[in-house]
């Protein structure tokens, strides 16, 4: 296993460019299906603003799970990723339209390691809102 | 309601280990919109150096809170679900996980601690093989919106 990205050809505060990631209604009913997590806040808009929220939302572990997916792309190898946390800032509001929403995330090395690893800070963003912070990962790179 | 403190320190081993398909990680990627092959195809996997499919890093959501469910879910807590947001989230990796893993996982209630009207709860899940290889930690917080109020 290896990431195609070389830890000799990258340096401390490259950036990674950004990448746009869409979501619909029909992406939270699958990811509710496959992570198990039922929450109505996710699929229910009755539900969603009975408490509070201003329509459905993505789960969190979506928005973090497309980082991952950030992440992995540019490593080219995902078990490349050998650390990997975020903080849920904002919500990605999903509302039941053709547009759905879109969650566009970029990243930069921040530093370069011992082990050929590097820490990638990642940003993540929603609409006007920033819907991760203290998003990082940790890449093992050949 | 604020949430009983008394949690805190409590370990919940899932009854059984979770035996990670093939399949489910395929689910999984489909779900999060990533078309890998690594994910779903055993020879893209082998190709690229791999024993079988390997699990996305976000993958151990699926299982690691399974423990756990059942504290969460004890009245003597007095956590409101209907009020739960996922606050932080955290994977750190000893080796990745490949389908045909079996693995055990602890989770144990690490903290409980108030911020503003808020309440947050954090669990920490030890994941290993059952022959007891080390596979990854995760960190889970959650907040229960207006707990502490």
């Amino acid at each position: 296993m290896a990431a195609t990205v070389k830890y000799d050809e990258v340096t401390a505060g490259q950036e990674i460019p950004a990448v746009e990631f869409p979501v619909h209604r029909v992406n939270l009913v699958m990811y509710a299906g496959a992570s198990g997590d039922f929450n109505p806040i996710h699929w229910n808009e009755r539900f969603a603003k009975s408490v509070g929220l201003p329509d459905v939302i993505a789960h969190g572990m979506f928005t973090m799970a497309q980082g991952g997916r950030f992440v992995t792309d540019w490593a080219g190898d995902p078990a490349a990723v050998v650390d990997y946390g975020v903080r849920f800032s904002s919500m990605v509001v999903v509302p039941d339209d053709d547009n759905g929403a879109v969650i566009t995330v970029s990243g930069v090395i921040e530093e370069k390691l011992e082990d050929k690893r590097v820490v990638v800070v990642l940003t993540a963003r929603s609409g006007d809102s920033r819907v991760l912070s203290k998003a990082r990962a940790v890449v093992q790179l050949s | 309601m604020a949430l009983n403190r008394d949690f805190v320190g409590r370990a919940y081993t899932a009854p059984v280990p979770y035996e990670v398909s093939r399949v489910k990680i395929k689910e999984f990627a489909a779900a999060i919109g990533d078309a890998n092959p690594i994910y779903s195809d055993r020879e893209a996997a082998a190709a690229a150096g791999h024993p079988d499919v390997v699990a996305p890093p976000t993958f151990p959501i699926v299982f690691s809170l399974a423990g756990a469910g059942e504290a969460l879910s004890d009245p003597g807590l007095g956590l409101n679900f209907a009020m739960v947001v996922h606050g932080e989230q955290r994977f750190e990796y000893q080796r990745p996980i490949y389908a045909g893993d079996e693995l055990i996982c602890t989770s144990t209630i690490t903290e409980i601690r108030s911020v503003g009207r808020n309440e947050f709860l954090t669990v920490r899940s030890d994941v290993s093989t059952i022959e007891g290889e080390p596979v990854c930690r995760t960190y889970n917080t959650i907040v229960e919106r207006g707990g502490a109020a």
